[in-house]
């Protein structure tokens, strides 16, 4: 089985201007196999981020090889980078990042028109995104009309409309309450079992990484533990 | 890669979901485009209505007027001179290219009949002034060769003079008036002709044989001026030409001595007077162009906040796969839209304008159909012009940084 995401080795050096360069990762070795649900934990500065954007294909690697489902993606240019991002990543993010003034079911067509998908075809399927969170029947409300916990599904929704091989999860609990946060969770939870989806959470509440299958903890740009979560029940 | 047609209905999308402040950011070019429409059409309304009047003059005509002459240090200024004769325009009848000639002598003096009086100018003219002027008889008819051979008493009046000697709106044809004392019969009234390019009112005139104006009421021999007309247009270069070579021969002009006349064509007159209001009107046009390249900034301003103010969108939209392409386009096409949009709003707005000018002040306005098109093409351009670095500047945004702006 191809992983879908194999990195070899990676470093990150910042360099700032007339300062000492800052080393964000320090070779980083990880392998996330299909229908992985993996949490990265890890305090402020610990590389965390850094290693998600670079996993993302937000960002590149100084140095060090990232295989995506194979390739070798590191020295791509930009523009095949943005495809590749279209077609075979999802990202949630901690605020959402819904368009305000759009209806549910237009945001989450957005990444079904950057990948080129004809209007007949974005409509079926952002409803059954919609319907795979449980928000079909709020397909025409705007964020506006709904609650940070119903957000963060609908960006979910977005998320998974491509039917990418990898959903990326940037502090999805951060901006929602307690109840909301367990929903959210217990969504990815669900999509990762029922659907097989590959996910990747970063976050720094263990409450939440509880969900996730495997923790990867972070620490000065190493990882510095690797380890499987006990089994949680499904709510 | 996304279409062209996604990319239009995205910049569409956002615009739309800004209306408020996409159509105040429109406002500068609306108000550009309109006024560029309006002093374009007041422009060449004017042109149009100068050169109708001048052609009103007459077709091809060119004009013999005295010059001025030196007597005694003193000099007179143009036309002062009385050197013209009857005899130079029956010479000048003879010249190739010519089709008719008038001869004109002005005696500006005081008309009375039915009871009013009324200065005017007697101009005594031709029975070819009809053709020179192409000026004809509204009521009557005009006198004839004969009449003048006779210095007949017989006027045709030009309608200001009639609606002032008979307000009471009676027919003068039969009627006798008074010129200088001496009694004229009436034959003929003329068609109405409206003011000249001079701003002159040419209905302010009481017409009779030039002979009858010569021995009755000036009692010389020399004429104010010499209506010529060309055969056409191709000819009144040289018809100019050789008029002026015949009566330097006849007044015995010679070497460096001046000439004491000169020769005018109603064509350079009319494209000197055209050209003005060109200068005018492009004047106005380019006062006008100013608020459009103003209101290009206005755009590109409100770009350049909306790129700041949607860098999360921008980050977005980059994390979810559009290239920096796609951004790009995206935001050039909504500076393009708004400019494009004010234009066409700009456009109704000026030709309504131009046709409330029209309708209330009675300035004569056209809307040529290229101006209009030059305009939207020019606020298509203004929308390029400024949206493209606002459109760079939001395409180059780093998608890690734009997502995590607060």
């Amino acid at each position: 089985m191809t992983p879908v995401v194999e990195v070899r080795t990676l470093r990150k050096v910042y360099s700032i201007e007339g300062g000492e360069d800052v080393v964000a990762l320090r070779g980083v070795d990880l392998t996330i196999d299909p229908g992985e649900f993996v949490a990265v934990m890890g305090p402020s500065g610990s590389g965390k981020s850094t290693f998600m954007h670079i996993v993302g294909l937000l960002d590149r690697p100084t140095s060090g090889a990232y295989y995506f489902a194979g390739h070798e993606v590191s020295a791509l240019g930009a523009d095949a980078l943005a495809d590749l991002r279209s077609r075979a990543l999802g990202f949630v993010f901690q605020a959402y990042n819904l368009l305000p003034r759009t209806t549910a079911i237009e945001n989450v067509e957005l990444p079904m028109i950057y990948a080129g998908v004809p209007a007949a075809t974005r409509h079926r399927a952002a409803m059954d995104a919609l319907d795979a969170v449980g928000l079909a029947k709020y397909a025409q409300h705007q964020p506006n009309q709904l609650s940070g916990g119903q957000q963060q599904r609908v960006a979910i929704a977005r998320s998974i409309v491509n039917q990418p091989q990898l959903i990326l999860a940037d502090e999805p609990t951060g901006a929602l309450d307690t109840v909301s946060s367990e929903d959210v969770m217990t969504l990815f939870r669900r999509l990762n079992a029922e659907r097989g989806m590959t996910v990747m959470l970063v976050t720094h509440e263990p409450d939440v990484a509880a969900h996730a299958r495997r923790l990867v903890t972070f620490r000065d740009g190493s990882i510095v533990s690797d380890e499987a979560v006990r089994e949680k029940v499904l709510a | 890669m996304i279409s062209f047609t996604q990319t239009l209905r995205l910049a569409l999308s956002a615009l739309i979901r800004n209306r408020s402040r996409s159509l105040l950011t429109m406002l500068g070019v609306v108000i550009g485009v309109a006024a560029v429409i309006v002093t374009v059409a007041l422009g060449t309304g004017a042109k149009t209505s100068v050169a109708n009047q001048i052609n009103g003059l007459g077709s091809n005509l060119i004009v013999v007027m005295p010059g001025s002459v030196q007597t005694s240090g003193a000099r007179t200024g143009n036309g002062g001179a009385s050197t013209l004769t009857v005899a130079d325009g029956l010479a000048i009848a003879k010249l190739q290219g010519v089709g008719s000639v008038s001869p004109s002598v002005n005696v500006r003096t005081q008309i009375v009949a039915n009871g009013q009086n009324w200065q005017t100018a007697a101009t005594g003219v031709a029975p070819t002034f009809t053709a020179v002027r192409s000026w004809d008889v509204a009521s009557g008819r005009f006198f004839t060769q004969s009449e003048t051979d006779d210095a007949a008493k017989v006027v045709v009046l030009g309608q200001t003079v009639v609606s002032a000697l008979f307000p009471d709106g009676s027919s003068p044809v039969g009627r006798t008036v008074l010129i200088k004392g001496v009694p004229f019969t009436v034959i003929g009234t003329m068609i109405a002709k409206g003011q000249s390019g001079g701003g002159q009112d040419q209905d302010d005139t009481a017409l009779i044989p030039y002979t009858s104006a010569l021995e009755r009421l000036t009692g010389g021999t020399t004429i104010g001026s010499l209506l010529v007309s060309a055969v056409d247009a191709d000819h009144i270069a040289s018809v100019q030409t050789q008029i002026t070579g015949l009566l330097e021969q006849r007044h015995g002009i010679v070497g460096a001595k001046s000439d004491d006349f000169q020769v005018r064509n109603l064509q350079d007159i009319a494209a000197a007077a055209s050209s003005t209001a060109s200068i005018l009107a492009l004047l106005l046009a380019a006062v006008a162009g100013v608020s459009l390249v103003v209101g290009g900034i206005g755009i590109m301003n409100i770009m350049l906040v909306s790129v700041t103010e949607r860098t999360r969108e921008i980050g977005l939209r980059v994390a979810l796969g559009a290239r920096g392409a796609a951004i790009l386009r995206q935001f050039l096409i909504e500076a393009v839209l708004l400019s494009t949009g004010g234009g066409a709003i700009g456009v109704v707005l000026g030709v309504a304008g131009a046709a409330a000018i029209v309708v209330f002040a009675h300035w004569p306005a056209t809307v040529p159909v290229t101006a209009v098109l030059l305009a939207l093409a020019f606020s298509a351009a203004v929308g390029v012009f400024f949206g493209y670095w606002p459109a760079r500047k939001a395409a180059a945004l780093d998608p890690i940084r734009a997502l995590r702006f607060e």
